[in-house]
C-alpha cells in the first residue's frame, strides 16, 4: 500500500540510490576500469603467476561481482527493516 | 568398459532422471506454467538460473575461444557475468515487486500501451527464436559427436526430451529438470578440470592453478607467453582488440544478459522481492564457478596441444590427436613433409588446425582420464544445451498464450489458456527442431547478435520505467525502435551487405558489430528522455505503480489479474 502515510519512501529510495551508485561504481572500476582501460599499467604489477590485470580480466572480476550481490542483499534487508518496507 | 558404452549409459541416466522430475512436477495451472506457481526457493532458482544461462556453448565452445583470443576472450567473461549484477541491482526486485508473468507484461502496463506492448514481444520472439535454433543444433552436435548417431537424429532425440518436459511441466517442469542438469554440467565441467590442473602445476584448484607453474618452475602464463612468441603469435596476456571494441563488447553482453527475457522471467518464480535479490545472487555464484574455470581449461588446453605437437614428429603424436583426427577437429598436414609438425600463424606453412571445441571435448582423455569421464562431459554438455532450450521454448510459448493471445482475447479461461501455451510450446519445439536440422546459414552468427538488440531494445525502457516516473509510453516506444533499427542496420549492414567492409578502419568509432548494441543502447536512452520531455506525462495511476514497485513490502504472489 503505497498510500500509508507513516513510511518514509523518499528517504528509502534515496538510500537505495546511494547504494546502487557506490556498488555500480565498484562494478564498473574492476571490469571496465581494471580489466579493459587500465590493463596494461596494471598489467606491470604481478598477483603471483598472474599479471594483474589479466587477472582481474579473466578472475577476479567475477569474483568481485560475486561480493557485490551479497553485500547489496545485507544492505537491501538492513535498509528495508530501517525504513519499515520489509515483507511479512 | 568402452566410451560408447559409458556415453549410453550416463546420458540415459540422465535422461530417465530429467523425465521421471517433470511427471513429478507437471504444471496444473497458467501460474504453475508461466512462474512455477511463484513458489521456488532462492538457491533453486539460483541452480536453474545458471542451468538455464549456461547453454552448449557456454559448455563446449567459451573455453575454446578464449584459449586462441587470450586475453580478448575476457569480453566473454566478463560480459556474460557482470550483467548479473545489473540484474540483481536495477531490475530483479522491481520486476519482482510488479508481480506479472512476462517482460512484455511490464512494458504494457508501464507505458500503458498495446503497441509497447507488441513492439517488446515481437523483440522477445526475435531474441528466443534466433538463440533457440542455435541450442537445438548444439543439442544435435553433442548427440551425433557421442553416440555416433547423424545430427538430424540427434536433434530429433533432443526434440522429444525438451518437448516431453518442457510441454507438460511448463516453467515448474523446467525449473526442478535444470536444478538437475545444473548438478550434472558442472560435474562434468569441473573433473576433468581437476584432473588437468593438479598434471599441469600440481594445484588441484583450476582457479589457482592458471597462475600455478609449470614443472620447469616458470609460471604457465608467463610459459605460455613465451611458447606463442616464439611461434610468432600475439602473446597469451595481451590484447589483440582495440580498447575502445573491447570496452563496447563487455559492456552490450553485460547490459544484453540484463535484458534476455528468458533470464529475467526466472525472477518472477521466487516469493518475495527479498528473495529475487538472494537468488540473482546465487545465480552469479553458480555460474561463476563454470565461468573462472573456462580460462584455466583455455590456458591449460592451449598448452597442452602446442607442447604436445609443436616441433614433434608426426610419427609420435599423442594416442589423443589420432583420435580426435577422425573428427577433423585436429588436423595434421605435413605441408613440407619434413616429418616434424609446425604450427605456425603463417596459413601456407602451418601444419596444425585445432577447433577450438576440442578443449573440452577432448580434456578427459588429454587428462588420460577413465572412460566414464569421457561419458559424463557428454551428459554435462547435453545438460547445457537442453537446459537452455527448454528455458527460451517457455519464453516463446508464453509469448504467445499470455502477451499475444490474452492481449487481444482477454476473456479466455484458463484452461484454454494453458491448453493454447502448450500448443505453442509444441509448435515452437518443431520449428526449433526444423531450424536445428537445416540450419540457415545466419543463424550461428545472429546469436552472438541476440545479446546486442536485447541491449539495444529492453534494457533502457525496463530500467527507466523503474527509476523515473516521468518517461511516458511515446519515449519508450520512440527510443525501443531507434535501439532496435540501429543496431539491426549496423550488424545487417557489415555482416551481411557489405562483409568486406567489416574491419576496423570501416567501423564507427572502432566499434564492431558485436560491441554496437552498446551504441544503441545509448541512442534509445537518449531518444527515450527527449521525446518523453516533449510529451505529456504518464497518467497518475502509472506514477502511482512506479512508486509502488520501489517498496518490497506488499509483493505477494506473482498474480494473474
Amino acid at each position: 500500500m503505497p498510500s500509508e502515510p507513516k513510511i518514509n519512501t523518499k528517504g528509502y529510495w534515496r538510500k537505495n540510490l546511494q547504494t546502487l551508485f557506490i556498488l555500480l561504481f565498484i562494478w564498473f572500476l574492476v571490469s571496465f576500469g581494471f580489466g579493459v582501460l587500465w590493463v596494461e599499467e596494471l598489467n606491470q604489477i604481478r598477483l603471483g603467476g598472474f599479471k594483474l590485470g589479466f587477472w582481474f580480466a579473466q578472475q577476479g572480476s567475477i569474483y568481485v561481482f560475486v561480493l557485490l550481490i551479497f553485500v547489496y542483499v545485507y544492505r537491501m534487508n538492513k535498509l528495508d527493516k530501517e525504513f519499515d518496507v520489509h515483507e511479512d | 568398459m568402452e566410451i560408447l558404452t559409458w556415453t549410453y549409459l550416463l546420458v540415459g541416466i540422465s535422461f530417465a532422471i530429467y523425465i521421471g522430475i517433470a511427471i513429478w512436477s507437471r504444471a496444473g495451472s497458467t501460474k504453475e506454467f508461466y512462474v512455477a506457481g511463484g513458489g521456488v526457493s532462492p538457491l533453486a532458482n539460483g541452480m536453474a538460473t545458471a542451468a538455464d544461462w549456461m547453454s552448449a556453448a557456454s559448455f563446449i565452445s567459451m573455453a575454446g575461444i578464449i584459449a586462441f583470443a587470450g586475453y580478448d576472450g575476457s569480453v566473454y567473461l566478463m560480459g556474460w557475468t557482470g550483467g548479473y549484477v545489473l540484474l540483481a541491482l536495477l531490475l530483479a526486485p522491481y520486476l519482482r515487486k510488479f508481480g506479472k508473468f512476462t517482460v512484455p507484461d511490464f512494458v504494457g502496463d508501464r507505458y500503458y500501451s498495446k503497441t509497447a506492448k507488441i513492439v517488446a514481444v515481437i523483440c522477445a520472439l526475435f531474441i528466443s527464436f534466433t538463440y533457440v535454433a542455435g541450442q537445438m543444433r548444439g543439442v544435435g552436435i553433442v548427440f551425433s559427436r557421442y553416440l555416433e548417431v547423424p545430427i538430424e537424429w540427434g536433434v530429433v532425440i533432443g526434440m522429444c526430451i525438451v518437448f516431453f518436459y518442457a510441454v507438460l511441466g511448463g516453467m515448474k517442469g523446467i525449473t526442478y529438470t535444470q536444478v538437475a542438469q545444473y548438478c550434472v554440467l558442472i560435474f562434468a565441467y569441473m573433473v576433468p578440470a581437476i584432473f588437468i590442473s593438479m598434471q599441469l602445476t600440481g594445484n588441484p584448484i583450476p582457479q589457482l592453478g592458471l597462475g600455478g607453474e609449470v614443472s620447469d618452475g616458470t609460471y604457465l602464463l608467463d610459459k605460455l607467453d613465451g611458447v606463442l612468441a616464439d611461434l610468432g603469435f600475439a602473446e597469451y596476456t595481451s590484447g589483440r582488440k582495440g580498447m575502445m571494441d573491447m570496452f563496447m563488447i563487455t559492456l552490450a553482453l553485460m547490459v544484453g544478459t540484463a535484458g534476455l527475457p528468458h533470464v529475467i522471467v526466472r525472477f518472477f518464480t521466487v516469493p518475495k522481492v527479498k528473495d529475487a535479490r538472494l537468488s540473482a545472487g546465487y545465480a552469479l555464484v553458480f555460474i561463476a564457478i563454470l565461468y573462472t574455470t573456462a580460462p584455466a581449461i583455455a590456458a591449460f588446453g592451449i598448452y597442452n596441444a602446442i607442447n604436445s605437437t609443436s616441433e614433434k614428429k608426426v610419427s609420435d603424436l599423442p594416442a589423443w590427436i589420432s583420435t580426435w583426427q577422425k573428427t577433423d577437429l585436429i588436423k595434421v598436414d605435413d605441408k613440407n613433409g619434413d616429418g616434424i609438425v609446425q604450427y605456425l600463424p603463417d596459413q601456407e606453412k602451418n601444419e596444425l588446425s585445432i577447433d577450438r571445441d576440442i578443449m573440452v571435448l577432448a580434456s578427459p582423455e588429454i587428462a588420460e582420464l577413465p572412460n566414464w569421464v569421457v561419458g559424463l562431459v557428454a551428459a554435462g554438455a547435453m545438460a547445457a544445451a537442453l537446459s537452455t532450450a527448454a528455458g527460451l521454448l517457455l519464453v516463446i510459448s508464453t509469448s504467445v498464450s499470455r502477451d499475444l493471445f490474452k492481449t487481444f482475447k482477454p476473456e479466455i479461461s484458463e484452461k484454454k489458456e494453458l491448453r493454447i501455451a502448450r500448443i505453442a510450446a509444441a509448435g515452437a519445439v518443431i520449428l526449433a527442431g526444423y531450424f536445428g536440422v537445416n540450419p540457415p546459414g545466419f543463424v550461428a552468427q545472429v546469436v552472438a547478435f541476440a545479446f546486442g538488440l536485447a541491449a539495444a531494445s529492453f534494457f533502457p525502457v525496463i530500467i527507466m520505467g523503474i527509476f523515473s516516473d516521468r518517461i511516458n509510453k511515446e519515449g519508450a516506444i520512440a527510443g525501443m525502435l531507434t535501439g532496435l533499427v540501429f543496431t539491426l542496420a549496423y550488424i545487417i549492414y557489415f555482416k551481411f551487405i557489405s562483409p568486406e567492409l567489416n574491419t576496423a578502419e570501416n567501423w564507427w568509432f572502432g566499434v564492431s558489430p558485436e560491441g554496437i548494441g552498446s551504441i544503441g543502447m545509448i541512442l534509445n536512452f537518449l531518444v527515450c528522455i527527449l521525446v518523453s520531455s516533449f510529451t505529456p506525462a504518464p497518467p497518475q495511476e502509472v506514477q502511482e505503480m512506479v512508486q509502488d514497485i520501489r517498496i518490497p513490502r506488499g509483493a505477494g504472489q506473482a498474480s494473474d489479474h
